[in-house]
């Protein structure tokens, strides 16, 4: 048995007894592995009674799901209503330039943090009002 | 020693809280961290014997301990900014200690939950009824009555659903219950069950909000024996903006794709696992415990304007000069809000648009301000309340990349299962495009006279491609099964209508689209 299957046995058994436990085996398996890959759907199906298909469309429906593992370190930059409001595409650029091809930037559509944009999250670290400047650091640091 | 109050909510922490409140620790004052009073422009904001101190930073240290700041505020309390309100929801925001079952119960908490258990169901719906209380997460609808639908239903399970998705742009509040009240949340959820005859309840909570998911997940096993046999478990959502949607949550809750259902049947029939369920938003649940309370009721209704009674935690964000939470009774208007009490814009410019209600909301222009908060005025003035955030923008706005933005975020979180909101949203942003282009020629291919169902005419001009955007969204409007594609069009057509010069160099060819839509 590989290393994989054996955390996947452990997160379907941590969930199996809920109501609904897709989701919260979804969220352990991208949490504890970076993805969710084909392999890990078809052993979620099986542990789940499900057919691949049916995992297989759940995983590509939400954004959080990714199909392959990404080292890069992320850093999630808001760019809805409230943070291009606050000037967020303005310093956009300079999010992409300092990322260049080491770090990650991908948009998310709401923080919560509405009044104090331009606003980020890296892991579960949140960022707020940032401007050119400090956004560039936040990237470089990441 | 010492006492300072620093919040520990999610905005005051990116704000740099966490090294401020290690920094007083380390000068030998005693820090509590609770939640935030909601004045969000002074976060983090340091308050020591009811004196506020903000936006303070690591310098500030020594100035605010030996009164010499020039952050000082003065009494919070006294602050216009918190005077001016009238707070039910958000009663404990800045006083209490949000995991701290000491502070809730001195302050009232379960008082709601044990009323509730003594004077059973049918009284209880009948208060919730009575309180007016509407639907916070949009639509308005009567709780009472949702309440009751469930209650009158049978089934051997009912469920309790805390819509806890909040999506929208420019709104926070639901945040800030979790992260500063999570107990009143609970409570909220533990009296809608015995109304109803529920013993289970979900918190479906998006994941965008690592700090709520913490303290909702803390709060519930602490609580865990006073709200027995009532059990509440949080779940995780995975990014998917239209499972704020009621039916699109169940299906995720079930561990399904976020596709909206048909309605009907309504959830309060057969809603989660196909059981009767009550699916309510935050801010609605954590109004019950007040309403619950001796005369909470009548208070609570005393409050409002029209038809909208009670109290709206408003949230005041986007480019504006003093954002943050505002609860209020109904019928405060807009310009209020925005100028008098939002203090104008934060980069100082003048006001260029307001948009009320997150993504699916209109902009509403200056020159309506007068317009109150109130669900019937602004279905009349076709904009929506949605979950009352106000995002306002300056002059800089481009209202046109708004408008597309609108269509993109529609097509980028499209479920997919109806027609209009999957492509219509996809088309809006290319006709958007034509418009800025200033319409389209008839390509080389279209033009060759082997393509016999081809117009050979001079194309469209930006005049035609307002015209079919006009008719793309009425058809999205009417067309659509839930409110995402239902409602993307608000935000579209008041831009156009409201900003017709940052669409064409020809607003009257905007005014004559409009009059007369498309074939």
């Amino acid at each position: 048995m590989s290393d994989k299957s054996e955390i996947l046995g452990e997160i379907i058994a941590r969930h199996h007894h809920r109501e609904g436990p897709l989701l919260p085996i979804l969220n352990d398996v991208q949490a504890e592995l970076g993805c969710v890959d084909a392999e890990s759907e078809a052993l979620i199906a099986k542990g789940l009674n499900l057919s691949r298909a049916d995992v297989h469309g759940v995983v590509s429906f939400y954004h959080d799901y990714k199909t392959e593992a990404d080292a890069r370190p992320v850093v999630q930059v808001c760019r809805a209503e409230a943070c291009k409001a606050r000037g967020v595409e303005a310093i956009i650029d300079n999010a992409t330039r300092a990322a260049g091809e080491r770090v990650k930037i991908e948009t998310v559509y709401c923080l919560g943090l509405c009044s104090a944009g331009p606003a980020a999250r890296t892991g579960d670290d949140l960022h707020i009002r940032l401007d050119a400047e400090g956004i560039t650091k936040l990237v470089e640091d990441a | 020693m010492t006492k300072v109050r620093i919040s520990d909510d999610a905005l005051a922490r990116a704000g740099g809280a966490d090294k401020l409140a290690a920094a007083f620790e380390a000068k030998g004052c005693e820090v509590q961290r609770t939640s935030s009073w909601g004045m969000q422009w002074l976060e983090p904001l340091v308050e020591i014997d009811g004196k506020g101190f903000g936006p303070a930073t690591l310098t500030d240290v020594d100035a605010i301990l030996d009164g010499t700041s020039d952050k000082a505020i003065g009494l919070i309390e006294e602050h216009p900014f918190i005077a001016g309100q009238t707070r039910f929801t958000f009663a404990r925001a800045g006083k209490t200690r949000p995991l701290s079952l000491e502070d809730y119960e001195a302050t009232g908490g379960w008082a709601g939950l044990k009323r509730a258990r003594q004077i059973g169901s049918e009284a209880i719906v009948e208060e919730v009824k009575e309180s007016g209380l509407r639907g916070r997460g949009g639509a308005g609808f009567p709780t009472g009555i949702k309440w009751d639908t469930v209650r009158k239903a049978e089934a051997d399970q009912k469920y309790i659903v805390c819509n806890a998705d909040e999506g929208d742009s420019g709104t926070f509040a639901d945040r800030m219950v979790m992260e500063g009240d999570p107990f009143q949340l609970i409570e909220g959820m533990a009296i809608a069950g015995e109304a109803v005859g529920a013993t289970r309840g979900y918190v479906y909570l998006r994941s965008e909000y690592p700090d709520a998911i913490r303290k909702m997940n803390a709060a519930i096993e602490l609580c865990a024996d006073i709200i027995a046999p009532f059990v509440c478990e949080v779940r995780v959502g995975a990014g998917a903006y239209v499972c704020g949607e009621e039916t699109s949550l169940l299906n995720s809750l079930e561990g399904k794709r976020g596709e909206v259902r048909a309605k009907p049947p309504l959830p309060a029939l057969e809603g989660f696992l196909g059981k009767p369920t009550v699916v309510n938003n935050v801010l609605s649940l954590a109004a019950v415990p007040h309403i619950l309370t001796e005369g909470g009721a009548a208070a609570y209704k005393d409050v409002g304007f029209g038809r909208s009674r009670g109290t709206m935690p408003i949230q005041l964000a986007g480019n504006i000069k003093h954002g943050g939470l505002y609860e209020i009774g109904f019928g405060v208007t807009l310009g209020d809000l925005v100028n008098t009490i939002g203090g104008g814009t934060a980069s100082g410019r003048p006001v260029k648009a307001v948009q009320v209600g997150g993504p699916l909301g209109a902009y509403i222009h200056p020159d309506q301000f007068d317009i109150v908060f109130d669900y019937e005025t602004f279905t009349e003035a076709d904009a929506l309340i949605g979950h009352a955030g106000v995002t306002v923008f300056d002059d800089t706005a481009d209202m046109l990349g708004m408008a597309r933005f609108a269509m993109e975020f529609c097509a980028a979180e499209s479920c997919g299962k109806c027609t209009p909101c999957r492509i219509g949203a996809v088309r809006g942003v290319e006709i958007l495009d034509r418009i800025k282009a200033g319409g389209r020629k008839r390509d080389r291919l279209e033009l060759m006279p082997q393509m016999h169902n081809t117009q050979k005419d001079q194309g469209r001009d930006a005049g035609d491609e307002i015209g079919l955007l006009t008719d793309l969204c009425e058809t999205m409007k009417f067309g659509s099964l839930c409110a995402l594609g239902g409602f993307t069009p608000y935000p579209v057509m008041s831009a156009l209508k409201h900003w017709p010069e940052d669409f064409t160099r020809n607003p009257e060819l905007v005014e004559k689209a409009m009059s007369e839509p498309a074939e």
